[in-house]
């Protein structure tokens, strides 16, 4: 066979892959390091012609997210497109390839002042992070990834480069193809430049934070919800041994942050021991709790502690350990769990999968060892997954970006 | 029999006669949207009362291969719910109810036809409200803000209606219903909720929507600043966001704008103001107090001459009903006139006023402007008379003319009004067409026969089947007539 590569022109940095390369456990044949968008939909019409199946790789913090691949033959490895296109602190926006990391973003932007809203615990490139829709505790002030992308170019499956969104932050002209490709698992296209709203970064930041009984914390909750204090974020975590504990952030004026954290700590008195306050958080904000597997749970806002609750009593019940560590307020949690072997894990998915959904909410595992993996469904039911297929088969036909990765086998 | 009367007849039966609109006089009612020039009148309006009967008109369309279009309150601008003259107009301004109000899970459910000042208002005893609040909030039905992601002056701070949805009820253009979303954020899988938002109707039509709730913020301070022309008023927006503030709205209205207010509403505006701007900050008392301060010395330091600081909220009631009534108003000014909607990098202010100001000149015709100055939404209004030879075309060159200067400063051709009918034409002009093409990828998934609303958003129809970039002959559809090539 002659080389399907030979037809590239330039010296596009393409080498055998390794062991090293694996995508939840699939080895490639080759990983490719683009440097432009060009470049990438070069790779693309190579691959498309040829049928091969192609994952995208940023700084591959989230490699063992999702289902393995059914097939794959290159890595895109994306951390060659990093360029910062356009930043215009003026105008808060901000335009960047995907391969650079959530950490040059910060620096750069705090030069100026300002910070993009997203704080994943694990800090990788752009693109991983768009790909997969994570943020971190400021998704409540800031909302989730989806909602600061303005813009992106991406490569279709066929090679062909598009756009959408454009660098203005109101714009509804045509569909919002950016938000439809956060969070897609790279099933959608290969995403090589992003833009963002930007937000000033605030004078000055403080945290609150207690020890509150998971049978006290709701009410603690319920009340935060109902002062108008406007945190940045309320985060709420419940280890293994289940001592619960509430941290808040503010962001603002020196001189107005104290009758805001003073309100939230009248409201702790009554029920909660530990009351911290300074200029760092608590040292468990956000990053994942710690276990083998690692799930995202959503509810209802509201039914935070009713949900921590049900899945403690869903892992006694399968013999199975778990954390849970949750933006109460925003309707998301992480949870990892360790389990003895594949099946009580099993079990325990099951278990809490229902007692969630009970509570409006949804249950996926993010990643797990294989073994526990293959035991169980991981997405669980997906309403509108005819849609989506529809959706996939218009942008890849062929199945080659990521397939199986996602949803329904997509 | 005619295909029209064919869906007549059999809706007649499937969800009643009752709720068919068939008399040519009454369906002529409907033929436009807030965008009046473009008009056709429908051949057959359904008024829907429940999802029910939104899923059997779909369905019906569907098998019949006749186009419809949804409809909430008509106060559209961009044509988004223009009536096909061969097809179906379901109108969901019957379907009213607010389903839920949950202030714990700070959610509410509400059929489409809602209106969005009524859902406000139904919130705020329990301390929330809707944030979206277009100009036409007491008006335009929820429904339709979820079809054209419709923005409002307050979303600066808070976001558009896509920031908004959590969960849509849709009959997709086969005539079945989804259930995408629901109270809970991040449903697993694509995304749909972020092209459904947005999608002018294009996807299917929403039978019902959960949206977040926004807690009533602790104090809201108001001013309106005087200065001597847009340049000073622009240059102290400028300093307020560059301070780091962002304030729940900043609006500008240049003079002629504000002499139409003033002519309408008697909003008492600073007397000879070149440009006022109506700067609101909301938010925890001791935050606003320390940022409004600063926001009097910025707009004092560029050259306001008069600042009045709303007392209270009748008198903050008053700054805005200039504001909100400054497109009607120029209706008193003018005989006619031409709404535009723009997007430009807000830095780009003074440069693309000037040029407006030039290209009005140079063409001999007045433009007001009114904008949210914060986000760099523009709202060129193009006066002209309509009985004069000539001056409708000249209005709309003018018109298209600002369009073009916003793309030209990496703006955008719509910021919250939509594409519609009124800008298909001009989505070439921004985007490439693979871009385009990539998009009708969605409109394809969804609706393959391009039954939803036909001829909006994109200047041609794509053939489903196809692979991109192949086209050969005409649309079967076109040819068919039932979608429009423009």
């Amino acid at each position: 066979m002659t080389d399907p590569w030979s037809q590239l022109e330039g010296s596009l940095d393409l080498r055998p892959a390794t062991a090293e390369d694996a995508v939840a456990g699939v080895v490639p044949r080759w990983v490719a390091r683009p440097r432009t968008t060009d470049e990438v939909a070069a790779l693309m019409r190579v691959a498309h012609e040829h049928g091969f199946a192609v994952v995208a790789r940023g700084a591959g913090t989230k490699q063992d997210w999702g289902l393995p691949p059914r097939a794959l033959d290159l890595v895109i490895d994306t951390t060659g497109l990093d360029e910062v296109v356009d930043y215009a602190p003026f105008d808060l926006v901000l335009r960047v390839g995907g391969g650079v990391t959530l950490d040059t973003i910060e620096a750069l932007l705090a030069e100026h002042g300002q910070r993009l809203g997203i704080d994943p615990a694990r800090r990788g490139t752009i693109g991983g992070t768009v790909a997969t829709g994570v943020t971190g505790p400021i998704r409540l002030a800031h909302l989730a990834v989806r909602d600061l992308v303005i813009g992106m170019t991406f490569v279709r499956a066929d090679g062909v480069v598009a756009k959408a969104g454009g660098k203005v932050v109101k714009n509804v002209a045509g569909y919002d193809l950016a938000k439809l490709f956060t969070g897609a698992y790279g099933t959608l296209g290969i995403i090589t430049e992003v833009g963002f709203r930007l937000h000033p970064r605030a004078e000055a930041t403080r945290w609150i934070g207690a020890q509150v009984p998971l049978p006290q914390l709701g009410g603690v909750l319920g009340a935060l919800a109902q002062e108008q204090v406007v945190p940045s974020a309320v985060e709420m975590d419940v280890p293994v041994d289940g001592r619960s504990s509430l941290a808040v952030q503010f962001d603002g004026t020196a001189a107005g942050l104290d009758g805001r954290v003073g309100r939230v700590r009248e409201l702790l008195e009554a029920s909660a021991t530990q009351i911290a306050e300074g200029d760092e958080p608590p040292f468990w904000w956000g990053t994942e709790p710690p276990g083998a597997a690692l799930l995202k749970v959503t509810h209802v806002v509201g039914r935070a502690t009713a949900l921590a609750q049900a899945l403690r009593e869903a892992a006694d019940a399968t013999g199975v350990r778990v954390a849970s560590r949750g933006s109460a307020l925003v309707g998301t949690a992480w949870v990892g769990v360790e389990a003895p072997d594949a099946p009580s894990f099993a079990r325990f998915v099951e278990a809490a999968r229902a007692a969630t959904m009970q509570l409006e909410g949804t249950l996926t595992v993010v990643s797990a060892p294989p073994q526990w993996r293959d035991a169980v469904d991981v997405w669980g039911p997906v309403p509108g997954l005819e849609l989506m297929r529809a959706v996939k088969a218009q942008f890849d036909p062929d199945a080659i970006l990521a397939p199986g990765r996602f949803v329904g086998g997509i | 029999m005619s295909t029209i009367a064919q869906v007549t007849g059999e809706l007649a039966e499937r969800i009643g006669a009752d709720k068919l609109i068939t008399d040519p006089q009454r369906r002529q009612t409907y033929e436009c949207d807030g965008l009046a020039q473009y008009a056709v009148v429908p051949g057959l309006v359904v008024l829907a009362r429940s999802a029910d009967d939104i899923a059997a008109t779909v369905a019906v369309c569907a098998r019949a291969g006749v186009p419809f279009v949804a409809r909430g309150s008509g106060t559209g601008l961009s044509g988004g719910a223009l009536p096909h003259a061969d097809g179906v107009l379901i109108v969901t301004s019957q379907m009213r109810s607010i389903l839920e109000i949950d202030p714990v899970a700070q959610r509410a459910v509400v059929e489409p036809g809602v209106i969005n000042l009524q859902l406000t208002k139904a919130a705020t005893p329990d301390g929330y409200y809707f944030a979206p609040d277009p100009s036409s909030q007491q008006v335009c039905s929820i429904g339709g803000n979820v079809a054209e992601n419709s923005g409002g002056a307050h979303c600066l701070k808070y976001g558009f209606t896509t920031n908004h949805v959590t969960g849509l009820d849709v009959v997709t253009p086969d005539g079945e219903t989804v259930s995408i979303g629901g109270m809970a954020p991040d449903p697993p899988g694509y995304d749909l909720l972020s092209v459904l938002v947005g999608s002018e109707g294009t996807l299917g039509v929403a039978t019902r929507a959960t949206v977040r709730l926004t807690r009533l913020p602790q104090t809201v301070r108001c001013l309106l600043a005087g200065f001597p022309d847009t340049d000073s008023a622009g240059a102290a927006t400028s300093a307020i966001i560059g301070s780091g503030c962002i304030p729940a709205a900043i609006e500008m209205m240049d003079v002629l704008a504000i002499e139409a207010a003033e002519q309408a509403v008697h909003c008492n505006y600073p007397q000879g103001a070149g440009a006022v701007l109506v700067v609101e900050l909301d938010g925890p008392e001791p935050e606003v107090e320390a940022q409004f301060a600063q926001v009097e010395a910025f707009c004092r330091e560029h050259g306001a001459f008069e600042l009045r600081i709303a007392a209270d909220e009748a008198e903050r009631a008053l700054i805005w009903r200039g504001r909100k009534s400054a497109f009607a108003a120029v209706g008193r000014i003018s005989p006619d006139y031409l709404v535009q909607d723009g997007v430009i990098p807000r830095t780009a202010l003074p440069q693309v006023l000037h040029a407006i100001a030039e290209l009005a000149d140079e063409r001999g015709c007045r433009v007001a402007n009114v904008f949210h100055a914060g986000d760099g939404n523009l709202h060129p209004l193009v006066l002209f008379d309509g009985s004069v030879p000539g001056e409708t075309e000249r209005a709309e060159e003018v018109s298209g003319a600002i369009l073009d200067l916003c793309i030209a400063h990496g703006g955008s051709i719509t910021g919250e009004h939509g594409v519609g009918s009124d800008k298909a034409k001009y989505m070439p002009r921004m985007f490439t067409d693979e871009d385009l093409d990539t998009m009708q990828m969605v409109r394809c998934a969804f609706d393959p026969d391009s039954i939803s609303n036909p001829g909006k958003v994109f200047p041609t129809p794509r053939l489903c089947g196809e692979r991109p970039g192949r086209h050969q002959g005409a649309h079967p559809l076109a040819e068919a007539g039932i979608a429009e090539v423009f």
